[in-house]
């Protein structure tokens, strides 16, 4: 019966493989359009779990090319778990390396910020800080202070316009022609079950990335300001506040003395 | 060993776009059932809408991705999986398939159908027993809609899956429309294996729609699509059922081209309507 499975399942994923020995039907010894019905099931549900999940992708290359190229990737890459919310983690850097669409050179970033946005839908549940809760900061305390964020929290990074390209197909912004070619850091989040996609601000991704790592307020600012000269702390305090990340501030206890 | 049961009334299989239709008119509806994979995230927005929704109804989790019929033990990290959600929810009724969906460690996300011998309703058997132990509950196990035969076998399905009831102590849901593809699929009457079947154990009906086709040598070929009404015939044998047992907890599963929540509402009621009627009968 082990083999039986192995030769089974290898041939639902190759088109190559003729039917499995010992698989059979009433009418017909051959039944190679009844085994075709699990082929055709199996890869065309892998089809649109992925479909499901990358939205946007799909808007951007249409849904032929899509099809196609998912269709590759399911046979190179079938799920390892029986979650369907998990499958396509790896779609993005498979998308980076598919040579026809080498010339969409932003499409493996926009897939990054699809796949962050399922991983926020499902991610634990977490109340966020009042805005209160920051009003009395101190100067100081920005060299003992840590936040904790909501599990649904994601930055991604890239060098294109991945947040307007995403809004553009994603039903969010009226496509138009992008004037202005340049890199955008994506913030994922979640605000109670609705998952939001904001741009970061310049140094903001940084600054976040250092804070997720748990480097304090100070750290993470100095960090910000050495990779964007313009990067605004209270602006981007304000914008994680607003963006509800915050669930709980660490204050380190200072040093005895 | 828990043995929960769902109310005998007429459920649907839920979609998230009818939640507000079912919270504000679910006509008979008394039990939804979720398929167990898509509520195994950590939190947001599936796991409030199934909070609300047991509130108000009966919970049937109906899992499909345990590869119950797969020659290697169920995944245990998936079982797990599985028994956190039981005692998270505490669902009426759990059921798996008879079928296997995973091989090695990739997953095929389909129905696969297994040869009916007594190695594999040994084997069977003893995963089924080790699933029921790690949810300390009984479970469902589902017939299959299937479209190929096997060689090696030499059980009828019907003989099969009583022979699981018989070593495990589990129950059975009764899918009708997979009785009527399968039948029609391999030349069989639907009414011969449901006279065969050991409907005593049935804990739960499924009813669906299905696409209709043709095989290499032009003979019928019914796909188990869930994108369309119940088929009449399966209506038909559904009564025929019911006429025997009595009302039994029936699910209308619907998800393909999933309909308005008005229409599936419809397909609830119409069952409902069969399960009133033979209510009836057998109170009389």
């Amino acid at each position: 019966m082990s083999s039986d499975q192995a030769s089974f399942a290898e041939a639902l994923l190759d088109p190559e493989r003729r039917v499995p020995d010992g698989v059979t039907s009433h009418a017909h010894p051959a039944p190679a359009k009844r085994f075709a019905i699990y082929r055709n099931n199996v890869v065309v549900s892998l089809i649109e779990a992925l479909a499901t999940r990358f939205p946007a992708l799909q808007r951007i290359v249409g849904e032929e090319f899509f099809r196609a190229m998912a269709g590759v990737f399911v046979r190179a890459h079938p799920p390892r778990s029986p979650l369907m919310m998990t499958y396509g983690e790896d779609l993005p850097a498979f998308v980076e390396t598919f040579a026809p669409a080498a010339e969409l050179p932003y499409l493996a970033d926009v897939a990054r910020l699809e796949a962050a946005r399922t991983r926020a839908f499902h991610a634990a549940d977490a109340t966020p800080l009042p805005a209160e809760a920051f009003s009395d900061l101190e100067p100081t305390d920005l060299e003992t202070l840590r936040i904790r964020f909501s599990p649904s929290t994601a930055i991604v990074r890239s060098s294109h316009p991945i947040v307007t390209i995403w809004a553009m197909n994603a039903g969010e912004a009226e496509p138009a022609p992008i004037e202005d070619w340049r890199g955008e850091d994506a913030l994922i989040s979640r605000e109670g079950f609705d998952v939001v996609v904001r741009r970061l601000p310049p140094g903001g991704a940084v600054f976040l990335s250092r804070l997720l790592a748990d480097a304090t307020l100070a750290d993470a600012a100095s960090a910000a300001m050495q990779d964007s000269a313009t990067f605004d702390l209270a602006e981007n305090i304000a914008g994680l506040i607003s963006a509800q990340l915050a669930t709980e501030l660490v204050r380190m206890q200072p040093p005895a003395s | 060993m828990i043995q929960p049961t769902l109310p005998p009334r007429t459920g649907v299989g839920f979609k998230p776009e009818h939640f507000d239709g079912l919270i504000a008119d679910p006509g008979p509806i008394g039990f939804v059932e979720v398929h167990a994979e898509n509520y195994m995230g950590d939190g947001g927005l599936p796991h409030a809408q199934l909070a609300r929704l047991h509130e108000r109804f009966a919970l049937s989790v109906h899992g499909v991705g345990l590869s119950i019929g797969a020659d290697a033990p169920p995944d245990r990290a998936h079982l797990q999986r599985l028994r956190r959600l039981c005692d998270r929810y505490r669902p009426e009724s759990f059921s798996e398939h008879l079928a296997w969906s995973s091989h090695g460690d990739v997953y095929l996300n389909d129905l696969l159908p297994l040869p009916y011998t007594a190695d594999t309703l040994s084997r069977v058997a003893d995963h089924i027993a080790e699933v029921q132990d790690t949810l300390g509950r009984r479970m469902l196990l589902e017939n299959p809609a299937t479209y190929l035969l096997f060689a090696e076998s030499t059980i009828a399905e019907t003989d099969f899956l009583a022979g699981i009831v018989r070593r495990t102590g589990c129950g059975l849901l009764l899918d009708v429309n997979n009785v009527y593809v399968s039948a029609t699929n391999h030349g069989r009457s639907a009414d011969d294996y449901l006279a065969a079947f050991p409907l005593e154990h049935v804990g739960e009906i499924h009813l669906a729609g299905h696409d209709v086709s043709v095989d290499d040598a032009g003979a019928p070929l019914l796909i188990d699509a869930h994108g369309s009404p119940v088929a009449d015939p399966v209506w038909a044998l559904f009564e025929r059922v019911i006429a025997r047992t009595g009302p039994l907890p029936t699910l209308i599963e619907w998800d393909n081209d999933v309909p308005a929540w008005p229409v599936l509402r419809g397909e609830a009621i119409a069952a409902d309507a069969v399960l009133t009627r033979f209510a009836a009968m057998h109170a009389a």
